[in-house]
């Protein structure tokens, strides 16, 4: 589905230093039963932001009124385990468009593209960085630009340039989804089937 | 001539066209779909007005949100119901095989794949589901995809994906008694880590795979994706042909000479490269089970929990985190602690293989009285033969319950949930936190590994009890 074209964005992060968070923790499966994408954002990280009650866990980051933002800076191995891509639609409905991180995994990081969060992946080193200034200073802001495929620690003007293939990239600053581009394509598609 | 790896060639011939500097556009030969990550991806082409380009490359059952029982009743779970509802409405709008509950060949995507003969070697196969990987055991590329790329595959026949690099994972030698496939592939990833093959797909290689069933095989291609690669694959040989002989999709006839003979060509040619490999030595590999939240914390079942003090920095505190979570400490041994659940099932050892092993085990024996013991067929051909077989009244003799086909306990997203802070140890793929049940705890092992532990009741080395 078409989604907000990414350019530049210029904001404060919300710090989750965990490693190895994979997609179950993101969404847990028992909130995966709706038939609309709607409403994800609701459970995002659901057992470690809510107890059995309901009751908002205090010690956890998305419940700390110190930390928001539009940019989850995240542990390494980010996004592992299960396929859902409700795991990026919920990151995206509750206001995340990019998420930062020293190591992503493959599916994961795909389904973020392709329903355009952008998945910046920085050195350990910058990493840390980043994680230490927003420590120390929640209102701290980054800024992650596509077109140069850099991101920023503005108060110290430190940077750092991120991979991204040209194709991903002109699909995220145009917002566009790879489908738009296969159904362009699809008679080729058909002659390649005929072949067998 | 240029050498090429089994996946080169699998690959190569399904690129459509490359995008300059970008992905492939890859053709899918079969999608499976199931009722949780499909509805979205409907709603999307009807939002589009377009339809599904060839509806007999995709296959449907309703297997992760299903009870466990009753299944020839409504749904109780309202949500559920309304999934499994989509999915059939969707399957009879587009013209796609449905295989619904309670007919004849329901089960866990990845077990009806392969059992009707739709998984064949040298296809490429996609489903909204990571464990997709399990049908490279053929020898197909066969991997997990979000749900965008399920509509992609919907509407296209296509998805566009960067080739990931290759890696051989070559494990030589005989399995020692009491071993299985479940205890080599723990035993990899627990060298390799959690995230170790991510951005590979794995060839698994060398006579302790070879010699392997296709069951054992399946097991080891599904849990690839535990270590973060997109999928694994095995070279087919006799054993896949003898497997997919006279199968429902199979090639008959003519045709099934012609598909041989061009299977027989599926190998990584002598001299090819990978950009990456290890070699164990089956000798090594002993039975298993994870301690820890992630796939990659496993160890020998005899060995101790590691010791945090060589651990630094946010691995400490991960292992750590992880540690506290299971209720255990490091550096103590794992053997013999106290267990409430076992769980036999899921994709990756719900096979008749499996229970048959279970059965063979328990037999004339009964569980624990602290043990809960569920045994969950991946499908509806194997509880049908785990009946004829005389299995189900073996294992209901030693105290299991048998529950009808799916995925249940594996992600709990039905109500087979394994308590809070009760341990479970099962014979799935993932002890996340949480996967089988807010709080629940899960230790991963073999289906022998976990028959000892019915038995007993604690953690135990089947080589030790039986
Ligand atoms: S059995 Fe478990 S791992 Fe396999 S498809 Fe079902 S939920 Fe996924």
């Amino acid at each position: 589905m078409p989604y907000d074209k990414f350019n530049t964005l210029t904001s404060t992060v919300v710090p989750l230093p965990a490693e190895n968070v994979d997609t179950d923790q993101i969404i847990p499966a028992r909130f995966l039963k709706a038939t609309e994408r709607e409403g994800f954002g609701d459970n995002l990280f659901r057992d470690w932001r809510y107890d059995v009650e309901g009751n908002p866990k205090p010690d956890f980051v998305l419940n700390n009124p110190t930390y928001s933002g539009k940019i989850l800076l995240a542990g390494k191995n980010f996004g592992s385990g299960s396929s859902r891509e409700h795991a990026v639609w919920a990151l995206y409905d509750y206001g995340f468009r990019c998420v930062v991180s020293s190591f992503f995994a493959d599916i994961f990081k795909n389904n973020c593209l392709n329903i355009g969060v952008l998945p910046v992946t920085v050195s350990a080193g910058f990493a840390q960085q980043l994680f230490d200034a927003v420590e120390a200073d929640p209102s701290t802001e980054i800024t992650v630009d596509i077109a140069q495929q850099t991101i920023t620690l503005n108060s110290t003007g430190a940077s750092e340039t991120f991979d991204i293939n040209a194709y991903k990239k002109e699909n995220m600053q145009n917002g566009f989804d790879d489908i738009d581009y296969l159904l362009n394509i699809q008679e080729e598609i058909r002659e390649f089937e005929m072949k067998g | 001539m240029e050498k090429k790896t089994l996946f080169d060639k699998i690959w190569d011939a399904h690129v459509v066209r490359s995008v300059p500097n970008g992905p492939d556009v890859f053709f899918i030969d079969k999608h499976f779909i199931h009722e949780v990550t499909s509805p979205v991806a409907f709603l999307n082409l009807e939002k589009r007005g377009i339809g599904v380009m060839y509806p007999d490359r995709t296959i449907a059952t309703p297997d992760h949100n299903v009870p466990t029982v009753d299944q020839d009743k409504t749904i109780k779970d309202k949500l559920s119901r309304m999934q499994v509802e989509k999915l059939r409405d969707n399957c009879k709008k587009h013209g796609i095989e449905l295989h619904d509950l309670g007919s004849a060949h329901h089960g866990i995507v990845h077990v009806i794949g392969p059992e009707l003969g739709v998984t064949q070697p040298g296809m490429t196969i996609v489903c909204g589901d990571s464990h997709t990987s399990t049908h490279g055991a053929f020898g197909a590329i066969a991997f997990g995809i979000g749900t965008s790329e399920v509509e992609m595959v919907l509407a296209t026949q296509c998805i566009m994906q960067v080739k990931p690099k290759k890696m051989r994972i070559t494990v030589d030698g005989e399995l020692g008694k009491g071993v299985t496939s479940k205890d080599i592939i723990l035993y990899i990833i627990s060298k390799i880590s959690a995230a170790g093959a991510t951005g590979y797909f794995v060839e698994y290689a060398g006579s302790a795979i070879t010699n392997l069933s296709m069951e054992a095989r399946m097991t080891i291609c599904n849990m690839s994706i535990e270590m973060g690669a997109r999928g694994g694959l095995i070279a087919p040989d006799q054993t896949t042909y003898a497997y997919l002989k006279g199968k429902r999709y199979a090639p008959q006839g003519e045709a099934w000479e012609q598909a041989v003979a061009h299977w027989e060509s599926l190998k990584t040619d002598d001299g090819a490269e990978f950009d990456l490999e290890y070699h164990y030595d089956a000798a090594d590999i002993e039975p298993m089970i994870t301690y820890g939240t992630n796939p990659g914390m496993g160890i020998k079942v005899k060995d101790r929990i590691p010791n945090a003090d060589l651990l630094e920095g946010s691995n400490k505190t991960s292992f750590l985190k992880s540690l506290e979570y299971m209720g255990f400490a490091p550096d103590e041994p794992i053997k013999g602690k106290k267990v409430d659940y076992v769980f036999v099932g899921s994709c990756t050892n719900g096979r008749i293989e499996d229970i048959r092993a279970v059965a063979g085990f328990v037999k004339g024996k009964k569980k624990a009285a602290n043990i809960t013991a569920w045994i969950v067929p991946g499908s509806r051909e194997v509880e049908k033969l785990a009946h004829e077989e005389g299995l189900v009244k073996i294992l209901e003799e030693a105290g299991f319950e048998l529950r009808q086909p799916g995925c249940s306990a594996c992600l709990a997203m039905n109500d087979d949930k394994i308590p809070a802070g009760k341990y479970a140890v099962s014979t799935s793929n993932r002890n996340f936190e949480g996967r089988q049940g807010p709080g629940a705890r899960t230790l991963l092992a073999s289906p022998l590994t976990v028959a000892a532990v019915a038995v007993t009741g604690v953690i135990a080395d089947p080589r030790e009890v039986f």
